[in-house]
């Protein structure tokens, strides 16, 4: 059992938890996952983590509420507790060859790109950052993210915060000033597909976080299994980190469809809105 | 003197019709009176050569003449001294190749069913709930990392002689392949439960949710502990390779089955989804390939296949559990191939085969299956389970550097169950690559010895 120390909510579909986990802090770095369980019942679900505190024993995760299990998560308050909370798992990022690094981040991907832009600034190499909402309730993180970032570049799909687009706009913009060697994406799938195309069209290598369906998280079940440069690749075990151009996208957001039914059944049923 | 032939006395099953459609076990077990009436049959033979077939050595003719004489807690007293899950082991050893195949009395009828009276000991004991004498602490303490069947019989093993124990298990309930692996209908959940919980009781902790190689290191554990021993299963799903294999639909067994029985989808108020394939095929014929085509029917298939290219006497899997299958109406397609897994939008609908003819016998032994030119053919599939076993999971070894594997990958140990690094013992599936719970049994209390004698415990 973790408590939850605090619990805000960043967007209208987010919620920030802190929890209380030493060991996983103890070991946490930026590109590592945690698998959690709401509650005895639920589903075992990964989350990237989004920031951590070896001397709090703390480790942070953005939580956007897609389904039942997000929704039974979002139920339980700040000073109560998760039943079972694993990590760090998967492998940690590694930029440490590039110097010119941009952090794109689309949604709920923001958990993952900010560790990254702290880590980067501590070391002396901060990086641009470019993140992207559908709308300007669903920015988070703006402030930590101006405090540890070369420059940040906020755009909103509806034009309702600083300037209307996608973050594929802005990044155009910026390789064409040359201005990176390396690019890292995360968000929804098709934000990190649109991506990498541009990102290959100029040669930049480009680093994604994927997020597929799991189970274990050690590399039992094969369920996250991903095509990779032709290759069967375990997100859990060699990833979640790969490099997007090498990613079969098509198959990878199949994949992540396959119990999109099944999902909303069960939501409907904590909901009440469908029988 | 000629002795009397009398059969072996048979469990009783489920149904084969009923059981295809529910999840309670299969076999029902022995009343008293049949087991007495079954180890009545074991001709006591003082050199006992059914022992040297068990590999954790069960006093099996002392079991025996307890168990004949009625008195069955004696009896269990004799097995536990030196098998920790009687009831487990009752229920998924394959006698057949081990204590039951050197029982002399098979040159008289049959071999005693040693299985079924084990069993039957077990449960006995389970249905007492009598708890364990705790041992005093010597002082020691070891990590055990995993609690599937040889972390489970190293830790009681070792507990029973005064050393303190943690058990390290990454998920949140304990068991190992026990639990996730093994379906209900053949082992029960609340026995594993029990029988572990008993090994609990002689005062081993166990820490859930807890990975090693992630959350805590064997380096850090061999800080706090004076041995450790790495119990923790075999690892990655193997898949074919071919095309067309991510398609949904198409599971790994480790997946289909832990989603099954770990997270519970089986029961109708489960929020864990899996599949529920109206026309399965399974790829592989071991026991593991039948553990999931037969759970497939109970999930509600119309039809499972079992789909293998070697033949019939090639199949890995138990005569037992073949037979088991085959009643309950899974269909056998032997000398037939995969090539490739064909989609519709994204969904598994079929299997594009080839047929196969047996050639010279292989590095194995069993003869080489050759693919018969111009055979191809397609099976119809919504749902396709790969059964073809595992390679070991990197996790351990990666954040252990001194740890040597061999090139399959699997952990070297020498004879008494030592890895490469002073102090760390390993052993199950983890050393050998996916075998029998009861091998993994063998080498943890092997390597509980080996840490006993080393701590001065035992000699």
């Amino acid at each position: 059992m973790n408590k939850i120390i605090t619990k805000r909510r960043l967007a209208s579909n987010v919620c920030e938890y802190v929890v209380y986990a030493p060991r996983v802090a103890k070991k946490a770095k930026p590109g590592m996952f945690i698998i959690l369980r709401a509650d005895e019942e639920g589903e075992r679900i990964p989350f990237t983590i989004c920031d951590y505190s070896t001397e709090e024993g703390t480790v942070t995760i953005l939580v956007q509420e897609v389904g039942y299990s997000t929704a039974k998560l979002a139920l339980i308050p700040e000073g109560g507790y998760i039943h079972d909370f694993v990590g760090p798992l998967g492998k940690p990022t590694d930029l440490s060859e590039f110097s010119r690094i941009c952090l794109v981040g689309g949604g709920i991907g923001t958990a993952v790109i900010y560790p990254q832009a702290k880590y980067l600034n501590s070391i002396g190499k901060p990086a641009d950052v470019i993140v992207g909402a559908r709308n300007k309730s669903l920015i988070m993180y703006e402030d930590e993210f101006k405090a540890s970032a070369k420059e940040l570049f906020l755009t909103t799909d509806d034009g309702s915060y600083i300037r209307k687009g996608f973050v594929t706009d802005v990044l155009r913009e910026n390789l064409d000033k040359g201005l990176y060697d390396c690019v890292m994406a995360v968000g929804p799938m098709p934000m990190m597909r649109a991506v990498c195309n541009l990102t290959k069209e100029y040669g930049i290598k480009t680093v994604v976080s994927m997020n597929p369906v799991m189970v274990d998280g050690t590399g039992m079940c094969g369920g996250c299994r991903i095509k990779v440069g032709g290759q069967i690749k375990y997100a859990c075990v060699d990833g979640p980190e790969f490099d997007g151009h090498e990613i079969d996208w098509a198959e990878a957001m199949n994949r992540l469809g396959a119990y999109k039914e099944k999902e909303e059944e069960t939501y409907c049923r904590l909901t009440g809105e469908k029988e | 003197m000629a002795i009397e032939k009398t059969p072996r006395n048979l469990m009783n099953e489920q149904d084969p019709q009923v059981r295809a459609h529910n999840f309670s076990e299969v076999a029902l077990g022995y009343t008293p009176e049949q087991a007495m009436a079954e180890a009545k049959r074991c001709l006591q033979c003082k050199n006992a050569p059914c022992r040297k077939g068990c590999p954790v050595s069960v006093r099996i003719p002392e079991m025996m003449q307890a168990v004949a004489e009625g008195d069955f807690d004696k009896a269990g007293e004799i097995v536990k001294s030196t098998n920790s899950l009687p009831s487990v082991c009752g229920r998924v050893c394959p006698q057949e190749e081990q204590c039951e195949k050197f029982c002399l009395r098979s040159r008289i009828d049959e071999p005693v069913a040693i299985g079924a009276v084990e069993r039957f000991v077990g449960d006995y004991l389970l249905s007492k709930n009598a708890k364990p004498q705790k041992v005093e602490s010597k002082g020691y303490r070891v990590a055990v990392v995993g609690s599937g069947p040889a972390s489970i019989t190293c830790a009681a093993e070792l507990q029973k002689n005064g050393v303190q124990v943690t058990v390290y298990e990454a998920f949140h309930k304990a068991g190992g392949v026990l639990t996730y692996g093994i379906p209900e209908f053949r082992l029960p959940k609340s026995l594993v439960k029990s029988e572990i919980d008993t090994v609990l009781a002689l005062g081993a902790e166990i820490e859930f949710n807890t990975v090693v190689g992630k959350t805590i290191t064997i380096d850090e554990l061999l800080e706090e502990n004076d041995a450790v021993f790495i119990g923790s299963g075999a690892g990655l799903p193997s898949f074919m390779g071919i095309p067309g294999e991510n398609n949904n639909g198409v599971y790994s067994a480790n997946e289909y089955l832990t989603r099954v029985n770990l997270m519970g989808a089986y029961k109708s108020d489960s929020v864990t989804p899996v599949q529920k394939g109206k026309n399965v095929a399974v790829i592989g014929a071991g026991n593991v390939a039948m553990d999931a085509a037969r759970t497939a029917l109970r999930m509600g298939a119309d039809k499972v296949s079992i789909i293998y290219r070697r033949g019939r006497e090639e199949m890995p899997a138990r005569k037992d559990e073949i037979h088991h299958a085959e009643q309950e109406g899974i269909n056998f397609m032997l000398l037939t191939n995969p090539v490739e897994m064909i989609g519709e939008n994204g969904w598994v609908k079929g299997l594009k085969c080839v047929k196969m003819e047996l050639g010279e016998p292989d590095a194995s032994g069993r003869r080489r299956p050759v693919a018969i030119k111009d055979s191809e053919f397609i099976v119809d599939a919504d749902m396709v389970i790969v059964a073809l076993g595992t390679t070991p999971n990197p996790l351990i070894k990666d954040s252990c550097n001194e740890l040597a594997t061999n090139p399959k990958g699997t952990l070297i140990v020498d004879e008494g169950m030592m890895t490469s690094v002073e102090n760390v013992y390993a052993g199950g599936d983890a050393v050998t690559g996916a075998a029998t719970v009861i091998l993994a049994m063998g080498a943890g209390r092997k390597a509980s010895e080996t840490i006993l004698k080393k701590l001065g415990i035992i000699e």
